[in-house]
Formats: C-alpha cells, sequence, structure tokens
C-alpha cells in the first residue's frame, strides 16, 4: 500500500467501511432485479435471436445469402470481426497493463472492462466461424493429423495466426477474469441466504477461504497473468491487421497496420467501457466507485489513442503519395473522393475530430459529453473498417471488374443480432456477477478513500488508546515491496 | 486427531497485522490468517515464503516456445513443405519469421494456462471444493487469526488468551478441527 499525495482525487468518494463496499456490490445481485432490468434484457434477446435466427439462415443456405460478389469477396463479416476483436481490446489492456503500472484507478472498471472484453470476443469469433459457411468443420483450423492426406495448416498464414491469437486472448482473458472473480464469488456465497444462489455461489467461488498464503500466491498470479497479458494485447490486433497488411492489395499492404490498429483497437474499446459504465454506475448505484475522474481518466486515454489513430490516417494518406506508386494512391484518393466518399468522411470526422475536443477538461469531465462521444467513437471505428476493407477492394485492377458492396438483409441482421446478443451476455453478467473487483477495492479503502485522504475517517479505537494517530498509514513504508 | 485451534477476530487489517507483529515477538506462532483481501505486510510477520508459482510460469511458457517450435518444424519443414508464394521453406531458419507469432502465442496460452491451472490445485480451490474460512465475515469486513494450541505448545491456553486480548481482538472463538 503506498501513500498517495493528497492533491490526487480520491478514487472512493465518500466514507466508506469494509462492509459497505460488500453491501454497495453485492445488492444489486442480491436484490429484485429492477424492471428495466427485465425490459432491457428482454429487447437485446429478442435482436440477439433475431441475429442467430439469420445466422441459421446463412449456414442453411450458404454464404451467398450476404451482399458479396466477385470483386468485393470480403466485407460486412470480416468488418464486423475486426470491430468486435478492437472493442475486445479495452478490458485486458485495463486489467494487465494498468495494473503493471500500479493505476489504481482501474480497480472500479476492470471486472466489468474484462467480461465486455470476454464477451466482445465470443462476438468477434463468431464471424470467422459462419464465414466458413460449414460451421461443423471449424476445427479444421487447428492443426491436427487428418485423413485428407498429410496436409497441415499453412504455419504461413495470418489467417491461422489469428486462429491461435483469438484463442489464446480469450481463454487467457476468461482465466485471468474468473481468477479475480474467485474470492468475490466467495463473498457473494458467504452472505446469500437462499439454497440455491448459495450453492451455485459455492461452485463458482471453488471453495476459497481467504488464507495469506492463498492471497500471496493470488498476487503473484495476477501479477504474471499481467505482465503475459501485455504482450499479448498489444499481438492480437497486431496479428489481425496482418490479415490485411501481408497482402499485396493496395490499400492494405502497409507496414504502418499494427500500431496502427491496436491504437484504434484501445480507441474503441475504451469508448464501448464509457458507453457502458456510464450507464451502469447510474443503474446501480455505483456513483462513489465510478466517477468523474474515471471516466476522465478513460478520456484522456481515448484522446492519446485516437490521436495515434489520426496521425496513422494521415501519415497512410501521405505515404500513398510519396511510395510513387499509382495503384496505392488512387486506393486513396478513391477512398476520399469516389463512391464510399461518406464513410470516408464520416471515419475522419468521428474517429480524428471528436477525440481531439477532449484536450477541453469541462468536455472530458462531462458524464453526457463522453457518452454522446463513446458512441460517435465506435460508430467511427466501425467505418474505418469498412472504409479499409472495401474501399480498397471494390475498384480492382481492371476497371469492367469495378463493382459496390451492398449489405443484404442477413449481412444486418447478423450484425445487430451480435450487439443484442452482446448485451444480453452483458446484463447477465451484471445481473449475477460481482461488476466491481470488491477485493481490489478494498485494498484501496483505506490509501485512495475520500474520508482517508482527508482525515475524517474515524480512527479505530485500538490505534485511538494505543496511541497512533492514524493507524492507517503509519507502517505504510514498511512493507512497500 | 482433533486440535484445539483458536480462532481470533478483528474488524481492521491494520489492527490485526499490530496484533501479529506483537504476537510473534513473543514467540507465538500464528498457524493461518483469513481475511476478505490480502493484507499487505502480514507474510514475512507470519512467516508466509513468498510463492514460486513465477518459476513455474516460466518453465510453463519455456514448454510452450519449445512444443511450438519443434511442431511447426515438424508440420511445415519436415512433413510436408508448403510452398506458399515461393517463399524459402528449406530449412526452419528460412521460414522462420513466419512461425515467430504463433510461437509467442503459443508461449504465453502455455504460460498462463499452466499457471492458473497450478495456482488453483496448489490452493485446493477446485468447483465443488468446501469452503474452509472459519466465519463468514471473513469475507467480508472481519479478519481472522488462526492459532493452534499444537504450534505454542510453550504458551497455556490462558496465557494464549490474554495475550489475544491485549490485541484488539473483537471476537475469540475454540473449535477442535480435524
Amino acid at each position: 500500500m503506498h501513500k498517495e499525495a493528497a492533491i490526487r482525487e480520491p478514487l472512493i468518494i465518500g466514507h466508506k467501511t469494509y462492509h459497505e463496499i460488500t453491501e454497495d456490490v453485492c445488492k444489486p445481485i442480491e436484490d429484485k432485479a429492477p424492471r428495466m432490468w427485465y425490459i432491457l434484457f428482454s429487447i437485446a434477446l429478442i435482436i440477439g435471436l433475431y441475429g442467430v435466427g439469420c445466422i441459421f439462415y446463412l449456414l442453411g443456405t450458404g454464404i451467398g445469402v450476404w451482399g458479396l460478389n466477385k470483386t468485393i469477396g470480403w466485407a460486412w463479416d470480416i468488418t464486423n470481426f475486426v470491430w468486435w476483436v478492437g472493442i475486445g481490446h479495452a478490458g485486458t489492456l485495463i486489467s494487465a497493463v494498468l495494473l503493471l503500472f500500479r493505476q489504481k484507478w482501474r480497480m472500479a472498471i476492470n471486472r466489468s472492462a474484462e467480461a465486455m472484453t470476454i464477451f466482445a470476443v465470443f462476438m468477434a469469433g463468431l464471424f470467422p466461424l459462419i464465414h466458413m459457411g460449414r460451421l461443423w468443420v471449424g476445427y479444421w483450423t487447428l492443426p491436427l493429423p487428418n485423413h485428407f492426406g498429410s496436409l497441415w495448416v499453412n504455419f504461413n498464414s495470418p489467417l491461422l495466426w489469428d486462429v491461435f491469437a483469438i484463442s489464446t486472448y480469450l481463454s487467457v482473458s476468461l482465466v485471468f477474469w474468473y481468477i479475480g472473480l474467485i474470492p468475490d464469488f466467495a463473498t457473494i456465497r458467504d452472505r446469500v441466504k437462499k439454497p440455491i444462489p448459495k450453492k451455485m455461489y459455492s461452485i463458482l467461488s471453488f471453495g476459497w477461504s481467504g488464507r495469506a498464503k492463498h492471497w500471496n500466491r493470488f498476487e503473484l498470479v495476477s501479477l504474471v497473468l499481467a505482465g503475459v497479458a501485455t504482450p499479448l494485447v498489444f499481438s492480437v490486433h497486431s496479428i489481425v491487421s496482418f490479415d490485411f497488411a501481408t497482402s499485396v492489395i493496395p490499400g492494405w499492404h502497409t507496414t504502418i497496420f499494427p500500431p496502427y490498429f491496436v491504437a484504434g483497437a484501445v480507441f474503441s474499446g475504451f469508448a464501448m467501457v464509457q458507453t457502458l459504465l456510464l450507464v451502469m454506475r447510474k443503474a446501480m448505484k455505483l456513483e462513489a466507485y465510478i466517477h468523474t475522474k474515471h471516466v476522465e481518466y478513460m478520456n484522456i486515454v481515448i484522446m492519446v489513442t485516437g490521436s495515434i489513430v489520426g496521425t496513422a490516417y494521415i501519415t497512410e494518406l501521405f505515404i500513398s503519395w510519396y511510395s510513387g506508386v499509382e495503384y496505392e494512391a488512387y486506393a486513396f484518393i478513391n477512398r476520399a473522393t469516389g463512391p464510399y466518399w461518406w464513410a470516408y468522411w464520416s471515419m475522419m470526422t468521428c474517429n480524428v475530430i471528436s477525440p481531439q475536443l477532449m484536450w477541453f477538461r469541462k468536455l472530458r469531465r462531462s458524464l453526457l459529453f463522453t457518452f454522446f462521444i463513446s458512441i460517435v467513437v465506435n460508430i467511427g471505428m466501425w467505418f474505418e473498417r469498412y472504409v479499409i476493407i472495401v474501399t480498397s477492394i471494390h475498384r480492382d485492377y481492371l476497371p469492367s471488374a469495378w463493382s459496390m458492396h451492398y449489405p443484404s438483409h442477413i449481412d444486418l441482421g447478423v450484425y445487430v443480432g451480435t450487439i443484442g446478443l452482446f448485451f444480453v451476455f452483458f446484463l447477465l453478467f451484471a445481473r449475477f456477477f460481482p461488476v466491481l473487483a470488491l477485493n481490489e477495492l478494498k485494498t484501496i479503502l483505506k490509501s485512495s478513500g475520500e474520508s482517508y485522504k482527508n482525515d475524517t475517517a474515524p480512527v479505530h479505537p485500538y490505534f485511538a488508546k494505543n496511541g497512533h494517530s492514524h493507524g492507517h498509514d503509519d507502517h505504510d513504508n514498511t512493507h512497500n515491496h | 486427531m482433533a486440535e484445539k485451534v483458536i480462532y481470533a477476530m478483528y474488524d481492521d487489517d491494520d489492527v490485526l497485522k499490530d496484533g501479529a507483529k506483537k504476537l510473534v515477538a513473543k514467540g507465538v506462532k500464528v498457524a493461518d490468517v483469513f481475511s476478505p483481501f490480502p493484507i499487505h505486510g502480514i507474510d514475512p510477520i507470519i512467516g508466509v515464503r513468498h510463492t514460486r508459482l513465477g518459476i513455474m510460469a516460466f518453465l510453463y511458457g519455456l514448454t510452450g516456445l519449445t512444443l511450438a517450435t519443434v511442431g511447426m518444424r515438424y508440420f511445415m519443414i519436415e512433413d510436408w513443405p508448403m510452398n506458399v508464394g515461393g517463399k524459402p521453406n528449406e530449412t526452419y531458419l528460412d521460414n522462420v519469421l513466419a512461425f515467430i507469432p504463433i510461437t509467442f502465442e503459443f508461449t504465453v496460452l502455455c504460460a498462463a494456462h499452466g499457471m492458473a491451472i497450478t495456482y488453483l490445485l496448489l490452493n485446493k480451490t477446485l468447483p465443488g471444493m468446501p469452503a474452509s474460512n472459519p466465519d463468514p465475515r471473513t469475507t467480508d469486513d472481519k479478519f481472522v487469526m488462526e492459532l493452534r494450541l499444537s504450534d505454542n505448545s510453550k504458551f497455556s491456553e490462558s496465557e494464549l488468551m490474554s495475550m489475544l486480548n491485549e490485541t484488539g481482538v473483537i471476537e475469540v472463538d475454540q473449535k477442535e478441527i480435524h
């Protein structure tokens, strides 16, 4: 535990005890769900089921039901895949990278951000699977000895790297998230009275008892997982960008892609976290834990990554001219002025201009404005992928083959359906899981809680009697490793 | 054999830590501490050694690295060399650049899952395991210190109790565990 500078804004507002933190987080789980939850859940479920219906129709009929054609063989599906994977970057970034940098503000948001990550990667994974058309042969992407001859999967292909990257990312994020959840499930297990929830949370908590040795291991495992997850976060979207960058399509084969995709992923991921948390903190009355300062920190991340993305757009544009390759130059001129100019300029407005507004302190501390921008950013990031993918291929080397992409209603249905399914998962998470990392929040209460920072918290009677004026910080420097 | 155990409950992590320090200074052995969150600095006081799981993670990672290297060398160089756009694939070294991403991912995969599984097994925290915290409040806001009479044979039970009572304890409970 570190003594924190008094000038830093507290991370937990007001006076809270350990017990109050437990109450605040567990109450919404133990109480009956509010009517709004049922309404939102039903809407999400209907949209999700519509998407599932579209997927079944697609599987039954074939991927001809998409709006693809001879020239545009990749469009909507891969756009959605990249968009969802990008959104799935915030959670592990928050919990891993910010853990390594000892950013305590992560503790209020990491649990739900990781949940969001996992659900977003579920949605992302769906797209390459359905793209196969034959879902049941999905295991062919694994290097298994087979009876079709001794042909192995192609390890030179970025598409196979994707299989490894996405599945590693998904499973490691899931494990990281769950290991953090175990002690919090134990808290709920020890509180609930009804037999069925008690049984459920007993199973989920794996018999966690909070022994000193277990906490010692817990902290190391969290740290090492954060250490391995950090390069993983950066590798995943780099590899996704290789899907394009290693090809020879003008507009795709640029070396700037990996860092630019990663920045874009973090940008859109944080925007999605803002969208979800701004609603969740209100609905679940968690304003004391997720407040303006947290939102401001996230807006700064959005501003920085948004600026990186903007710089990348302009660099790309410049290099397409500077390279002297006329095909490359045409791909970019066509992006900005061709038939997809509206997609290009929506992307530019949403991703380059809107994050720059965050330089104003008033705006980045405004919750309403943040909510609005977070949605704008996610729309912009969807257009970015659409622009990169579709505009680069819709006019190829032979003008006779030039074409346009129009999404079919199945394209739209599958996409909207994944948004529905995503919210189904997220709402279930918010209903049954501890949405804040209880055990982590309790460790920062005494260093970052408002009442402890301004010394209005009552001194523990034991220390009052024994002459320590500040029982909560007189020992901090001795165990600072 | 049944063993007598004293559970001393505190309502603050710093009070418990202070108490543990005083007890240990007098020669009392603290068997364990149950807490709702990691109490920083308690481990050296009660003699919990730092875990070596980090070394295990490294070894698992090394295993992953080796498996990925050996595997891809076999698949792509020995068993069925694939001509992809005329890229060199005579030897592993010619082709290694294309194998870096998967080698990295597989290393991380093995390190993370190997360590996570080892962690759960060592803790004996697995689905369906019973909880062993002495009081349900220790996962909320209470902190419990466990003293075993067999560890502290040089003190009588009443001596231990009176020493505990000086440390700001809020409840003391005795149990027989098997």
